[in-house]
């Protein structure tokens, strides 16, 4: 068996959170995006979907904007104003080419869920 | 809060921009097309469609369109909108438009204007002709289908209509005092 092909591997157990801010219209099209991605690298979906819906949350949350997803307890992204900036905004990431989108790139996803499988088997 | 119709009348304002000086839609009289587009910094969703207002501008511009792009958020809420960071990203990105603050929200306010971007865009009499998104692809240039307001000003120069008149805007909400 190919190592490097999804099923080879056990199905590894990821902790995802899905943080969002209603107000932000990108977190739909970035939750059908995260599941695509699991759904291509054999990952059983379990996402926890958090609303946050005040600064305190966003605070509590340590949320740096809408969408932010959280595999195993990191994120899958640095946010591109640095860390410790909490509160209820769309959130900018920054996709390969270098432009600015407000949700993650399907590539980006995908190094995220790769990342996270390597370090529960490592 | 409802925006301003279709056909209504342009509601005038003075703004002072960054390069301090006050801007009224009455200045570019002589446009056949202007935009009043709400905007702000630090929004993904107004910078992932800034450099096609830019473009867009700058390729109009010897047909006589102006864009003016106002930002109403609360600045102690998003510091990176502050009036000091206005002036920086409009340097740095050499807007070829004038960016101008809203101060006390009055503006946003009386166009009814609730996100960022949000286009409202003018024909020569400044009766309102288009009202949304700049295209229909915020995340993807090269995957637009639909320009909106390029389609919208080449017809207002030719003194046809929109072939699409009004859209859902998208964006960030508008950060309220």
């Amino acid at each position: 068996m190919d190592a490097s092909t999804p099923n080879a591997l056990m199905t590894p157990t990821m902790r995802i959170e899905f943080l969002y801010w209603r107000e932000c219209p990108s977190h739909e099209t970035a939750l059908a995006r995260l599941y695509d991605v699991l759904r291509d690298e054999g990952v059983t979906p379990s996402v926890e979907l958090v609303h946050v819906g005040t600064e305190q949350e966003a605070a509590r949350w340590q949320f740096p904007g809408s969408p932010t997803i959280r595999i195993d307890g990191n994120d899958i992204a640095e946010p591109p104003e640095g860390p410790g900036q909490f509160g209820l905004t769309c959130r900018a990431y920054r996709t390969d080419d270098g432009r600015i989108s407000p949700l993650p790139s399907t590539e980006a996803l995908r190094r995220a869920v790769r990342a996270a499988r390597e370090r529960a088997h490592t | 809060m409802e925006s301003i119709a279709l056909d209504s009348r342009l509601i005038s304002f003075s703004l002072k921009g960054t390069d301090s000086k006050l801007h009224r839609p009455e200045d570019y009289g002589k446009a056949p097309v202007l935009g009043v587009i709400f905007t702000c910094n630090h929004c993904p969703y107004a910078q992932a469609w800034e450099a096609r207002l830019i473009d867009i501008q700058r390729t109009n511009a010897e047909r006589g369109v102006q864009f003016l792009l106002i930002s109403s958020n609360d600045a102690s809420k998003v510091p990176a909108d502050s009036f000091e960071q206005m002036q920086a990203r409009a340097a740095a990105k050499e807007y070829p438009f004038p960016y101008l603050i809203d101060e006390t929200q009055e503006v946003a306010k009386a166009y009814g204007a609730t996100r960022t971007p949000e286009v409202f865009l003018f024909d020569r009499d400044r009766v309102l002709r288009y009202h949304g998104a700049p295209d229909d692809n915020y995340e993807d240039p090269r995957a637009v289908q639909h320009a909106y307001l390029r389609q919208a000003i080449d017809a207002l120069l030719a003194d046809d209509a929109p072939p699409v008149a009004a859209t859902r805007p998208v964006g960030c909400t508008i950060k309220w005092k």
